[in-house]
């Protein structure tokens, strides 16, 4: 094996992508900011290897993800937990790990929650595009989906390794979540905004990193502009749609730049990551309040 | 418990001091944005500029703005998780209360689009516009657009500013795929597919010019502001 720094994808599950923090100031020109979509558990995995911010990572959906190291190589995973196995042996999760040349990683399904991260230290060093190595599944830009038998080239290590190598963070929630939600810009588009909150939501299949769709009930537009068409205006990560049928959207990093359906409301930075992790069939509870 | 937050509105009524203000609603947008509605696209085109020279000027209230996204009747300001979105607003009424409608921007050079008018709807516009396919030309050529706003894919660019009999509505059913290049025509605006997508347009020729380029700086061909003329070629 050839002393290239370098992880090659044996088998990349149902989907494995190359994100850091995404592009921004691209919005105008049609051109959306991607990057990971649980952004907390992303930078964790960079800082457990002692990356600089915004190098990239993968981003695996649903565990699967076969790699084997082609050089001795630091790695972290963090996010859903997957019971994860290097050649066989378990090893720990939001923990630093060891791959030496030759090792095989893998990753089972999510215990908890639906996306993992696996950072390696010195960074997936692809070709940027508009300053970003994050695949946005809307607009096609930047890497392609991983793929059997590529190989991912690893950057040179630019930090010192942490004094600490395991974070106790808590894992993603396997009940029903509870998210909170401030007025959108249309809330006034619905005959009673309460309705978002008074429904156990459940997350559609459907779901993907554009957005989490929401089934189980439905908002209803007032009856001033139920056939009234909206013209289109920017949206932001956490928007929430209320398309005509009622049933909620809530954009993730892939989202459109411009939208034609009422935002409602917006989920709260913060708790944005823990909806990236909510898996099809989960329960959901959205609760008002203020901004600030 | 919905009440609006810090500096926000609530009511319809837009604010606005001197007749050549530009009236904006500001409207909350979540955590890290502000959704600025206007009069209508001619306020946006007066707006998104003015708020795009500022923060380029380095202006301390608008340094935490990431982009600045106009829409049809809307612009879009989105900043980073901690910026103090009531400094953003505040500065945004004064910019709008203030704003100088017939100071124009530095000289915005104008780009040519070499178009072949064989579009596939070519006829359909006509009957519509109860034109003839020629005198479509001639209007879609007969004077200069300008961009709007972006929004739909990378390069895109929605077109405002053009003859006004060209107003037409999309097609009842949209083509799956709308070929690289397609010039299209939709409610009051005139587009070009910069990729091939699924699309409701109705579409009036074809052009080679290249709308993207990720290699280019900037990859847009169109940027928000710039003014474009079709120019008819065999």
């Amino acid at each position: 094996m050839s002393g290239e720094r370098a992880l090659e994808v044996i088998q990349p599950g149902v989907l494995a992508l190359l994100q850091d923090d995404g592009r921004v100031g691209h919005m105008s020109v049609g051109v959306g900011r991607a990057g990971a979509v649980d952004h907390g558990a992303y930078e964790l995995a960079n800082r457990l290897v002692g990356n600089l911010p915004g190098q990239a990572a993968l981003e695996v959906t649903l565990g699967g993800l076969r790699v084997r190291a082609h050089t001795d190589l630091y790695a972290a995973l963090t996010g859903a937990p997957t019971a994860a196995r290097v050649d066989g042996r378990p090893v720990a999760h939001c923990a630093l790990l060891r791959l030496r040349a030759g090792a095989e990683l893998v990753l089972g399904l999510p215990e908890a929650g639906l996306r993992t991260y696996l950072a390696v230290r010195g960074g997936f060093d692809v070709d940027p595009v508009l300053g970003s190595r994050s695949t946005d599944t809307m607009s096609g830009l930047g890497p392609p989906c991983l793929a059997e038998g590529m190989v991912l080239p690893v950057g040179d290590a630019c930090g010192p390794l942490p004094r600490i190598n395991h974070a106790p963070v808590s894992t993603p929630e396997r009940d029903v979540v509870t998210v909170r939600v401030t007025p959108g810009p249309r809330r006034d588009w619905f005959a009673d905004p309460h309705q978002l909150g008074s429904v156990e939501w459940a997350v559609s299949p459907k779901s993907d990193r554009k957005g989490v769709r929401l089934i189980g009930g439905s908002v209803e537009r007032h009856p001033d502009v139920v056939d009234v068409e909206l013209p289109s205006e920017g949206m932001v990560r956490g928007a929430i749609q209320v398309p005509p049928n009622g049933e909620p959207v809530i954009f993730l990093n892939d989202h459109p730049v411009t939208g034609g359906y009422p935002v409602i409301g917006v989920v709260r930075t913060p708790d944005i990551d823990r909806v990236a992790q909510l898996a099809p069939g989960q329960r959901v509870r959205l609760r008002w309040e203020g901004r600030r | 418990m919905l009440a609006p937050a810090g500096g926000m509105d609530r009511g319809y009524a837009p604010s606005g001091r001197r007749s050549d203000a530009v009236p904006v609603r500001l409207l909350e947008m979540g955590d890290a944005a502000i959704l600025v509605e206007t009069g209508g696209i001619d306020d946006v085109l007066v707006l998104a500029p003015a708020l795009d020279d500022l923060a380029r000027s380095g202006d301390p209230e608008l340094a935490e703005v990431t982009d600045i996204v106009p829409a049809a009747r809307t612009v879009l300001l989105v900043a980073g998780p901690t910026a103090d979105l009531a400094r953003i607003a505040a500065r945004v009424r004064r910019l709008a209360a203030d704003i100088d409608r017939g100071a124009s921007r530095s000289e915005e050079r104008v780009v040519e689009i070499p178009v072949r008018y064989d579009g596939p709807d070519l006829d359909e516009v006509a009957s519509l516009t109860m034109l003839s396919p020629q005198e479509v030309v001639v209007a879609h050529t007969g004077t200069l657009w300008r961009v709007g706003f972006g929004g739909f894919a990378p390069g895109f660019a929605y077109l405002v500013g053009g003859d006004s009999r060209l107003a037409v509505p999309r097609r009842s059913s949209p083509r799956t795929a709308v070929p690289v290049g397609a010039v299209g025509l939709a409610g009051e605006f005139s587009g070009i597919y910069p990729r091939s997508s699924p699309g409701g347009w109705q579409l009036i020729g074809t052009t080679d010019v290249v709308l993207w380029d990720a290699d280019r700086d900037p990859p847009a061909l169109l940027q928000p502001g710039s003014t474009v003329r079709f120019v008819e070629v065999p």
